[in-house]
This record gives structure tokens, C-alpha cells and sequence, in this order.
């Protein structure tokens, strides 16, 4: 009797040991699975920034509802890079060396996952990055996963769909102008911009970068109406979009194709109140309320992000950014579950072999971290009678003309035909 | 080869934009000019008359300038309880130069901060008639966007000039600037005058805040970008010149209009602070500075 008692101790202590040593323990008693980031919370991109928390902060309630990944729950860890380059490094050293986070994943633009890729690439972390136009590009890492459906070749194919829906118009255009903000985005979608004319045998007959800080852009659009070209193409940040939407219509500049690259035009509080101006713009976007771009998911993440976003004060759309948001730490989460891992190099493999289902539909990354295959839509504005928001939540006013796969409408050529 | 129309356009467009860095600058020039006071945080000022111009529009359908006006006193009230917290804190205790400049950066902050837990990070416009229509004067095409911030900036140019040249409070800020030791000499008190002229510096960005927001969308933390710009222009002017502000800032509208339809805007700001720079070698007081 003694024997057994004393075996059933030491067996129920060796099983107390094992649950500590194996991690065979309950979720919500082990240590989170910290997911770290620096992201724009006050400074030129907030507006954005905020919106990707909310929606980053719905996928970590919805995983840990579910018992969290590998059964632990997860944290976000998160920093405001209040839009500036030059506060990430000391950021993401912080989240590694402080934070001890698991993953890290990229802030939204550009200009703030750049500064993020040595610290990246030197600890041979595994990065999935938001919204960074080609900053892959030049290192090639092979931990780097973009979300933003710029294709194998970023630079160029962003902004090839401008010109894919260009050169399909009658009467055929013959020059263009290239017109964008002084900072890091305009500048690589520009890059692809040039190489693309050339290949179109369009004849360039403007090409210029504007200080951010510019305020008057008359001058610019009155420049640019002198050369008389077919095609504008401008690349700016929502300040700027603004101030060119209202200088076009001020100077009476109508080109047959205005748009192309305009960050804002995707966000309710452009939108709203540039109304009627918008009209005839075509321009980029990832996700608009088509029939033909209706994932699974899709629509009731955006009914949890717009009352969260109301609450927030953030944009109330949501339809630019935030699916996205979800959906790279979606695929993180996907890839950690699938390797039942937290090693970089597994997750990375992962991710990379894999193809992922997501609320922005089937994800494939090719090669360089971009997306296999290009899905950046050109959308037209066109029927909008005023500033009412409810009009942005239906199909019909940002119409889909690229790719054809997810067309959903005919574009009003030329421009001005679009203005009446 | 330069066109006659684009030309005339170009320096329309020139003096419509100075009219406006004028009415931002204004503030600055009289605060840092006259009152010795280095208040980095004007453009911060600007930005809450924006939101002012911003709420009252979207609640009530104020037109922006509207709501600059009915503000105004608002502001000025601001601006003079702000200058009795400086004056109490540093400038009484002769600490003003670095402290201060520290105390306004604080201000700029808490202003900056409050603006984004009230109203968040999103951009905000506001809605008038005019906003993205222009009349036109020959070949000249005027957009009423700017066209309403230049008449604003120069009749609130005039009007602070009126004040200063010909009340007695202006007289006496004028004094003040000079040498406010002679001025208590004489029986009158520095203190109450230079919290007038600082309230009626803070009072000028109720207004000049309207006019930003008609111009383009607004958000908590573009001050900043405007920090440089209002003292560029308020330097090249001289320093608490109300009418050297006013020509600076049209010289600097000009030059970047110029510069932005003839070289392309990527040279419009090194070319600015090229005039600035040159101007400055020239006449290291600004324009009309003495």
C-alpha cells in the first residue's frame, strides 16, 4: 500500500514537471506568443496606422478565441514611429531586445519598413511587411513577405496598370506627365513609371517631384495643362491628392487618364469630400466593395472594423488598408500553425511555399517576399453626386477596370466625359 | 519657351500664396519681432483654428472664414492667458530665453496631443461653395481657395499696421519692442501691454487657421511643417515688420509659383530659401528690419 502511494506521488510530480519542462501546460498560463511592430500613430500616415491596429487587434481576438496559436495566446507589442523613418531602429531593437517578441512584423509604408531591414536582415528574422513599395528590391531578403499585391516586380507593375488601361482607349494616347511628392513611395512607383512609358512608346512631356510640403499645386497643374498631354500620372500622399483633385478642377486640366498613383483617394475622409470632383479619376486600389472581389471574410471583418473605427475615430471605410492589415499577421498565424513553430527559418519556408486563404482572397508569394503575381486593381470613380459616405459602401462607385479577372464595370474615356 | 498666359498665371498664383503664408506669419513676427518672444508654437495656434473652422463647418455649415472672425476673440483671450503663465513663470524671473523656448515647445505638444485624442488622425477639409472653383480675370485664372486667404491676409495685414502705427496700444507695443524699461519710465506697464500684443498674435491664427484648412486637408501634427516656413518668412521681412511680412511673404509666394511652373516644384523651396539666404547677406536685419 505504501508502494503505491508513493509511486502514485512520484508520478504525479514527474507529470507536473513534464507539463512545466514541455509546455504541456493550460494556453492561458503559458507566455504569449508576442507579435512586435512600429507603426504610424501620430505623424503624416496615422490615419492609416490606426486603422491597421484595429484590424491587426481583431485577427489577435479572433486566433485567441479560438485557443490562441499552438495553444497560446497572442500579444501584439506595438510602438508609435510617429511616421518618421529614424525612430524604427531603435523601435524594433527595443521589441527584440526589451520585449523579447517572438515576430516581427512590418509598420505601414514604405518609407517606414526601409529603415526596419538591416536590424531585420542581420538577426534573420522572418518580416512580413505592409504596404512597402519594392523596398525588397535591392536586398532581396529572403525573409521579406509584402503584402500589398504589387506583383514580382513592384515598381513595375504598379504602375504598369495604369498604362495597361491606357493603351486599351480610343483615341490612342501619345504623352504623358509624370508629376510626384519628393519622399520614398513616389519615388520607386515613378522609377517604374519611366521604364513603363518607355516600353508604351509614349513620349513624356513632363516629369517632375514636388516637396512634400508644397501648398499651392495651381502652379503645377497649370504646367502640366500647358504640355497638353493625353496622360497624368501623379503619385502623391493624401495632402498632395487633395491639392492636385482641386488644382485639376481650378485650372481646367483634363488630360484623357488622370490618376494612377494618388495615396487618399481610398479614404473616407477624401472621399467624402472631394465628392463630384472625383469623378473620371482612375486610380489604384486593392479592395473595393465590386461583386467581383467578395472573399470569404471579407464582409463581416468589415462590419467588426467599421464599429470599432467609429469608436476610434479612424477611417470609417476601411477599405484601403485594414483587410490588409488582417491579413499578414493572418498568414503569419497560418505559417506558425502549419510549422508548429515559432523558428524563423520554418515560418519563413512556410510562407513562402505556401499558398494562404485570407480575407483579401488566396495569397502567393513569389521569390523576392511580393506577391507571385500582380492584383493591383485600377478602379474609376464615376457617379458620384455628392459627399455622402453611404454611396462608398455600395458597387458601382469605384468600378473596377484592371485586372480583367476582377473587372467590374466599363470606363468613361476620355476623362472630362466623365466630369459631365 | 515662356508663355505670356502662364506667366501672368505664375505670379498670380505667387501673390494669392503669400497672401496666405502673410496671415500665417503675422503671429509669429509680432511675438518673436516685437515681444522677444520665440513662440515656436505659433503654427500649432494655427492648426486649432483650423479645427475650429473644421468643426463649426461640419456641424453648423459655418463657412470657415466665418467662423475665423467669431473666434478671434477666442483666441486672443488664449493668447493673453498663455502670456501671463510665460510671463509668471520666466519672463519675470529674467529665464525666458531657453526655458522659454522649452515652455512653448511643451505648449506646441499638449496642443498637438489634445487636437489627436479629440478629433484623431484622420485628415480634415471643410466645405464651401468656392473651394475647387476659380473665376477668371482674362488670362489669369484666380482659384477662390486662395483668392479668399490673400484678401484675408492683406486686409488682416492692414489691420494689425492700423493698429500698430496708429492706436496708442500699438504705439506703446511699439515702444515695448524698443526698450520696455523706458516705457515703465514713463508710467506705463510693459506687462499689460505685451499680453495685448501677444493675445492679438494668437488672435491672427483664429483666422489664419480658417484660411489653411480651406486650402487643403488638416491633421494634428502639420505644424510642424510650418514651423520653418512662418519663420523663414518672418525673418526675411524683419523682425516685427508687419508690412516687411507681408512683402517677404509675397516674394516667397512668388518665388515658389515661378520656380514650381518654370523649373519644376522639386527646386520651388531651395529656391525660397536661396531668396532668403541672398536676401539676408544683403540686409542681415530682413527686408525691413532695423
Amino acid at each position: 500500500m505504501m508502494w503505491t502511494w508513493t509511486r502514485s506521488r512520484t508520478c504525479a510530480v514527474l507529470a507536473v514537471i513534464a507539463a512545466l519542462v514541455f509546455g504541456a501546460w493550460p494556453a492561458s498560463a503559458q507566455e504569449p506568443i508576442k507579435i512586435g511592430f512600429g507603426m504610424a500613430l501620430t505623424g503624416g500616415l496615422a490615419a492609416g496606422g490606426k486603422s491597421c491596429v484595429i484590424a491587426m487587434q481583431l485577427w489577435a481576438d479572433d486566433v485567441n478565441k479560438k485557443g490562441g496559436l499552438l495553444g497560446r495566446k497572442v500579444q501584439l507589442v506595438y510602438y508609435d514611429d510617429q511616421t518618421k523613418g529614424a525612430t524604427v531602429p531603435g523601435i524594433y531593437s527595443k521589441l527584440l531586445d526589451v520585449d523579447k517578441v517572438h515576430f516581427v512584423v512590418s509598420g505601414y509604408g514604405t518609407n517606414l519598413i526601409a529603415p526596419a531591414m538591416p536590424i531585420v536582415m542581420e538577426r534573420k528574422l522572418v518580416f512580413p511587411a505592409l504596404f512597402g513599395l519594392a523596398n525588397n528590391e535591392k536586398h532581396n531578403y529572403p525573409g521579406y513577405f509584402q503584402i500589398m499585391p504589387a506583383g514580382p516586380r513592384p515598381a513595375l507593375d504598379w504602375t504598369n496598370t495604369f498604362l495597361e488601361v491606357a493603351i486599351r482607349q480610343t483615341p490612342k494616347a501619345q504623352t504623358i506627365a509624370i508629376v510626384g511628392a519628393d519622399a520614398e513611395y513616389p519615388h520607386n512607383a515613378i522609377a517604374g513609371m519611366r521604364e513603363n512609358v518607355k516600353k508604351a512608346g509614349l513620349k513624356v512631356v513632363y516629369d517632375s517631384f514636388y516637396p512634400p510640403t508644397t501648398v499651392d499645386f495651381t502652379p503645377i497643374a497649370r504646367a502640366i495643362k500647358a504640355l497638353n498631354p493625353d496622360i497624368v500620372f501623379v503619385a502623391s500622399y493624401p495632402p498632395d491628392t487633395a491639392g492636385m483633385v482641386l488644382a485639376a478642377h481650378e485650372v481646367g486640366l483634363r488630360p484623357k487618364l488622370f490618376g494612377g498613383g494618388m495615396v487618399g483617394l481610398q479614404f473616407a475622409a477624401l472621399l467624402t469630400k472631394l465628392g463630384p470632383k472625383l469623378n473620371g479619376i482612375v486610380n489604384y486600389d486593392f479592395w473595393v466593395p465590386e461583386p467581383t472581389l467578395k472573399f470569404p471574410g471579407i464582409d463581416e471583418f468589415l462590419k467588426r472594423y467599421q464599429a470599432q473605427a467609429a469608436k476610434e475615430g479612424v477611417d470609417p471605410l476601411g477599405h484601403y488598408l485594414p483587410p490588409w492589415a488582417y491579413s499578414y499577421v493572418q498568414v503569419l498565424g497560418q505559417a506558425i500553425e502549419g510549422t508548429k513553430s515559432l523558428d524563423q527559418q520554418k515560418v519563413a519556408e512556410y510562407i513562402r511555399s505556401k499558398e494562404h486563404d485570407t480575407i483579401v482572397g488566396k495569397v502567393k508569394f513569389g521569390g523576392n517576399g511580393e506577391w507571385a503575381q500582380s492584383r493591383v486593381l485600377q478602379v474609376q470613380f464615376q457617379g458620384i453626386d455628392s459627399g455622402d459616405i453611404a454611396q462608398f459602401h455600395k458597387p458601382g462607385k469605384r468600378v473596377v477596370l484592371w485586372p480583367e479577372k476582377f473587372k467590374s464595370g466599363n470606363i468613361i474615356y476620355p476623362y472630362e466625359k466623365a466630369l459631365k | 519657351m515662356v508663355s505670356l498666359d502662364l506667366l501672368l498665371n505664375a505670379l498670380a498664383a505667387g501673390l494669392l500664396l503669400g497672401g496666405f503664408y502673410a496671415a500665417v506669419s503675422l503671429g509669429i513676427s509680432m511675438a518673436f519681432g516685437l515681444l522677444d518672444i520665440v513662440n515656436i508654437a505659433h503654427p500649432v495656434f494655427v492648426i486649432l483654428g483650423s479645427y475650429a473652422a473644421y468643426i463649426m463647418n461640419a456641424r453648423f455649415g459655418f463657412d470657415p472664414i466665418l467662423t475665423g472672425v467669431l473666434f478671434t476673440p477666442v483666441f486672443y483671450v488664449l493668447g493673453v492667458v498663455l502670456y501671463r503663465i510665460y510671463y509668471a513663470s520666466f519672463e519675470r524671473k529674467g529665464a525666458e530665453s531657453l526655458r522659454g523656448l522649452v515652455f512653448f515647445f511643451g505648449v506646441l505638444f499638449i496642443v498637438e496631443v489634445s487636437l489627436l485624442l479629440a478629433f484623431g488622425v484622420d485628415y480634415r477639409m471643410v466645405e464651401a461653395r468656392y473651394i475647387g472653383e476659380s473665376i477668371h480675370i482674362g488670362p489669369v485664372g484666380l482659384a477662390y481657395r486662395l483668392l479668399v486667404p490673400f484678401v484675408v491676409g492683406v486686409m488682416l495685414t492692414g489691420a494689425l499696421y492700423w493698429f500698430l502705427a496708429r492706436t496708442f496700444y500699438g504705439r506703446a507695443v511699439q515702444a515695448v519692442a524698443q526698450d520696455a524699461f523706458a516705457l515703465r519710465l514713463m508710467g506705463a506697464n510693459p506687462f499689460k501691454v505685451k499680453s495685448i500684443a501677444f493675445g492679438l498674435a494668437i488672435a491672427t491664427a483664429a483666422l489664419a487657421g480658417a484660411l489653411l484648412i480651406m486650402i487643403g486637408p488638416v491633421e494634428p501634427a502639420l505644424n510642424r511643417e510650418y514651423i520653418g516656413r512662418v519663420f523663414a518668412v518672418a525673418v526675411l521681412g524683419g523682425m516685427g515688420s508687419i508690412s516687411g511680412t507681408l512683402v517677404a511673404a509675397l516674394l516667397l509666394g512668388v518665388a515658389e509659383s515661378l520656380t514650381a511652373t518654370f523649373s519644376g516644384p522639386s527646386w520651388s523651396v531651395a529656391v525660397s530659401f536661396a531668396v532668403l539666404l541672398l536676401a539676408l547677406a544683403v540686409r542681415p536685419a530682413g527686408l525691413f528690419g532695423r
